[in-house]
Parts: C-alpha cells; sequence; structure tokens
C-alpha cells in the first residue's frame, strides 16, 4: 500500500511553492508544507475530490532541538472516500507558532491543545488555546527534550 | 422530545456546579464544570488530565518491550486490545510479520477484550440511568470473560500479553475449549441484557434524542468507533485497513441512523454479537504451527532453548538488559479497539528506544463532543451522554 503518494502528486502540481519536501517509510507517504500556506493546502486536502480527507485522526508534534526552527507539528490524516491516509508536517516559526486547523477540522480543537501543552507551540487563531492535561498554572512544556526524564 | 434552552435576559440565575472528578458516573477522574440555568445545561468545560502519566515521556526512555505494561494502563477496561495495536505498531516499524496462528491468537484478544468491554459499558451505563439489574447481569458474565483473560496471561488487569513478534505464550487447547464455552452462550446472553432495555419505554425516554451529533459533526471532530457509527457512517478500521487478517473473517459493521445515545446502545450490543461471530471463526480456523516469527534478536527464545543453548542464553540476555534495535523511521499504525481507532505513531532514529511515541486515543477525540452533545439539553442527558460515549479516562489521559 502506497499511503499518500497520490495525494502528494496533486499537491506538488497544485501547490509547488508549498511543498518543503516530502518522504516516504513502509510506504506511508509525508509531505513537508510551509506553514504559510498550510490553511490552504488543509482546506484544498480536505475539499478536493481527488484528495477528500475529511478526518483529521491526530495533530501532535516532534522536537529537534538542534534545528533552527526545532518544533515539527505532524498531522494524520485520513479519507473515508479513497481509504487513504497522509501524513502532514509542518515547522513551527522560531517564536513557536504555527496557523491552528480548527476551521478546518473540529478535531484539531482538543488535539492542538494537548500540543501546546506538551510542546508550547502557539496555534494562531485557535479559539480555545489553554492547557489540557497538565494543570493551568504548571509553566513547563514536558514533551520537549530537554524536560529530563528523571528530576532530581 | 427536544429540549433546548434559550437565555433570557431577566434570569440570569446560572449556577456553576462541579460535576466529577470523583462521581461514578464520570467514569473515572473525569471533571466537568457545568453551567446549569435550572435543569439545563448552558456551558459544559470538561476538565482532562487527573490521570495524566506522560506515558509519551516515558516510552522515549524505554525499550520497545519495556512499554508494553503500560498499553495495559490506557484502556484498561480492554488491555489486551491495546498490547495487540502497540505490537503491530513495532513489527511495522521494524518490517516483520507474525505468522497465521499468531494472528488469529491477537484477534482472539482482540474481540475477547471488545466484549469485555462492552459489558462494562452496558452495565454501568444502565446503572447511570437507573436500571440496576442489567449491571448484576453484564458483570456476571464479565467475571467469565476476566477468567478466561486471567487464564489465557495470567493476570485480570495488568495483562501484558503480547510481545513485539508474537505473545507471552501459546494458546492451549484447554483454553480454548473454555472460549468456545464462552463464544457459545454470549449471543443468548446479549439477547437476555435487550429484553431488559431495548423496548423499554424508560430506557427509549432516557435515550433517544439525547446527546444526538449529526455524521458531519462527528467526523468533523475526529470521532471514531460506535459513536460514529451511530450516525451512519460505516468506518472500521478492521474493515477499512485490516490487520490480524480480518480480511479472512466474516462479520458485519452494525451502524445507527440518528447518532444519539440509543444509536449507540444498539451498535455495541450488536458489535457483542459480531465479535462472537468472529471468535467462533478464529476458533474453527486456528492454525497449528509456529505462533512466534523466527528472530531471536526480537522474540524472546523458549526457556528450553536458553537453558540449553549459549547463543540463546546471550539473546534473551540482550533483549531483556537492552532491548532490540529499531531502523531509524516512522510509523503510524492503528487498530479497532473497543472505543474506535487506536493509533501508534512510532518514530525512531534507530536505537533501542523511540524518539517518540504518539498515542492517537479514541476517548480522548471521541470526549471532545461533550460540549457540543449536551449544551442546551437538561443536566440528566450529560450522565446518559458520557455512560454512551463509553471514555475511559486512563486512555484519555496517557
Amino acid at each position: 500500500m502506497e499511503d499518500g503518494k497520490q495525494a502528494i502528486d496533486t499537491l506538488r502540481s497544485r501547490f509547488a511553492e508549498a511543498v518543503v519536501s516530502d518522504g516516504e517509510y513502509r510506504g506511508q507517504h509525508w509531505a513537508v508544507i510551509r506553514r504559510d500556506a498550510l490553511i490552504d493546502v488543509c482546506e484544498w486536502l480536505r475539499d478536493a475530490p481527488e484528495c477528500a480527507y475529511d478526518l483529521l485522526l491526530d495533530v501532535t508534534a516532534l522536537h529537534w532541538p538542534d534545528d533552527a526552527e526545532p518544533f515539527e507539528v505532524v498531522y494524520h490524516l485520513y479519507s473515508r472516500e479513497r481509504n487513504d491516509r497522509l501524513r502532514l508536517k509542518t515547522r513551527a516559526g522560531a517564536d513557536g507558532s504555527v496557523p491552528s486547523v480548527t476551521s478546518v477540522w473540529d478535531a484539531a480543537n482538543w488535539n492542538e491543545r494537548e500540543t501546546y501543552d506538551m510542546f508550547g507551540i502557539r496555534f494562531e487563531g485557535h479559539p480555545d488555546l489553554r492547557r489540557i492535561l497538565m494543570p493551568e498554572e504548571y509553566t513547563d512544556h514536558p514533551l520537549r527534550k530537554e524536560f529530563p526524564l528523571f528530576r532530581g | 422530545m427536544s429540549h433546548t434552552v434559550e437565555r433570557h435576559p431577566d434570569h440570569p440565575e446560572i449556577i456553576t456546579v462541579n460535576m466529577g472528578p470523583s462521581h461514578p458516573a464520570t467514569h473515572g477522574v473525569l471533571r466537568i464544570v457545568l453551567e446549569l440555568d435550572g435543569e439545563y445545561v448552558v456551558k459544559a468545560v470538561p476538565h482532562l488530565g487527573y490521570l495524566h502519566r506522560g506515558m509519551e515521556k516515558i516510552a522515549e526512555n524505554r525499550t520497545y518491550l519495556q512499554f508494553i505494561p503500560y498499553t495495559d494502563r490506557m484502556d484498561y477496561l480492554s488491555p489486551l486490545a491495546a498490547n495487540v495495536g502497540f505490537a503491530l505498531a513495532v513489527e511495522e516499524l521494524l518490517g516483520v510479520k507474525v505468522p497465521p496462528r499468531q494472528d488469529v491468537i491477537r484477534v482472539m484478544c482482540c474481540e475477547l477484550a471488545r466484549i469485555g468491554s462492552h459489558l462494562l459499558w452496558l452495565g454501568t451505563h444502565a446503572l447511570d440511568l437507573g436500571a440496576a439489574t442489567v449491571f448484576f447481569h453484564t458483570f456476571k458474565d464479565r467475571e467469565w470473560h476476566y477468567d478466561l483473560v486471567e487464564d489465557l496471561t495470567g493476570a485480570r488487569l495488568t495483562t501484558s500479553f503480547s510481545r513485539v513478534g508474537g505473545s507471552a505464550r501459546d494458546v492451549t487447547k484447554e483454553w480454548v475449549g473454555k472460549l468456545r464455552e464462552f463464544v457459545d452462550a454470549m449471543p443468548k446472553r446479549v439477547d437476555e441484557f435487550e429484553t431488559l432495555l431495548t423496548s423499554n419505554t424508560i430506557w427509549l425516554e432516557r435515550t433517544q434524542n439525547v446527546g444526538s451529533i449529526t455524521a458531519e459533526q462527528a467526523i468533523s471532530w475526529g470521532m471514531t468507533g460506535p459513536p460514529l457509527r451511530a450516525t451512519g457512517v460505516e468506518y472500521d478500521v478492521r474493515k477499512a485497513r485490516p490487520y490480524c487478517g480480518y480480511e479472512n473473517y466474516e462479520f458485519d459493521v452494525p451502524t445507527g441512523t440518528n447518532g444519539d445515545v440509543y444509536d449507540r446502545y444498539l451498535v455495541r450490543i450488536e458489535e457483542m454479537r459480531q465479535s462472537c461471530r468472529i471468535l467462533d471463526q478464529a476458533i474453527r480456523n486456528l492454525p497449528d504451527g509456529p505462533w512466534y516469527i523466527d528472530d531471536p534478536k526480537i522474540f524472546l527464545p523458549t526457556k528450553k532453548k536458553v537453558l540449553t543453548s549459549m547463543e540463546e542464553l546471550i539473546h534473551q540476555f540482550m533483549i531483556v538488559t537492552e532491548g532490540f534495535e529499531c531502523p531509524a523511521g516512522e510509523v503510524y499504525h492503528s487498530t479497532e479497539v473497543p472505543k474506535g481507532e487506536l493509533g501508534f505513531y512510532v518514530v525512531s532514529t534507530g536505537g533501542k528506544s523511540p524518539y517518540r511515541l504518539r498515542i492517537r486515543s479514541p476517548s480522548f477525540n471521541n470526549l471532545a463532543t461533550l460540549p457540543l452533545l449536551v449544551e442546551g439539553r437538561l443536566v440528566a442527558d450529560v450522565i446518559a451522554t458520557i455512560a454512551s460515549l463509553d471514555p475511559v479516562m486512563g486512555e484519555v489521559d496517557r
């Protein structure tokens, strides 16, 4: 199975500027999208009949502390129509911000809150960006790599 | 029977009530701050995290095998299913496939877990709405299911049964015989549960047109599992992206039409029958042959070999003390657990622990719809709606 390959090919022809790179492992394809094009790309992926990614399964992030823009936000999309999965990635800016996709899929609401809670990534345009798992007065972001696995 | 409330400017007597985190009807440590106008819910704000143990962080400091016990503690009502889901994700990362006998063992685990989880849901759901009798019936059968789990794994709750490349042990003929008795008896038991509820006027009043959601909303909110299928959407990972050979089984995916509490009830009731159907085929078609992969660097060698061969002893020592290496890469693998789509996104940069392990839990995404389902409704409907979403906080908070 080649998940997401066809969608990335059409994405490249439709938004040539927006796709920074793509990759594949075990038949699962992903595309790295420029964050200023993220909303347009996501709306198109949801609405275009040749993509039809109506289900946002998950939003999360990866922390690469040595990179200039260390936070990579990862989206997992699923199209019921085409039975196809697609992984999108985008880098949060140096200030740790990335546009929120809550306007495209409601599922992003809680998932982006968790990603904010765990990594400190700010989702611009999120209607209710509060911590969700950690207490409100908490100050750390535990899934960052500099957060110790053991304290003491 | 549709109730909605409009806030009258002359009646600002809105009171704020804490529901939970310790409340029998919130099914775990879920806290909901309700703003009430009399009996009506104006606003519902769920507060999570009371059971947050930082599993995704812990995983970065554990070998792949060491993480299996943590998967028991996610959905602690169906740990067998989560064990299987995690093992499959790591196997996908490694690029290995288990032998047919192990596939069938895993199907048995997943479906037994589904029946057990649904039995608990049905009993507590009915109890929440005042029908205590159902609870005693389902818990009797749930004990039976736990006896089977205990026979198979040695534990009732913390099963830790799956391994990367196999399982902790093989199934025995005796155990399969006991499973056969259970599978033959359960459909009749489900019929009996139905006589208590399905046409019961009180049950219908409390569940029909309560906590409704449309298919479009459910999809946008990332709902999966029985709550999504109750809206009429036929999405089941077992059918859409078969694993463990689910494509070889004959079973139906029950769906509803109204997406309300009652349809979720009907969907789960039918799922128990379908699980029995799958288990029946699994028992009949359980192949002989190896039940784990032939790779001593990944799967623990048998005790007999460890005691007689130096090489096997070294393999056992290495797996237990250091773990096995995974190649650099990243996979998303999901399974249909009783609550919906449980996904593991494993990112490896090589080495013995994941660089990042993301757990996409169905309860988390399903619970996110709660404010949408209960706002403008009676406070009593909140109880019915939570029970029908069947969230388990171990999985929501992780």
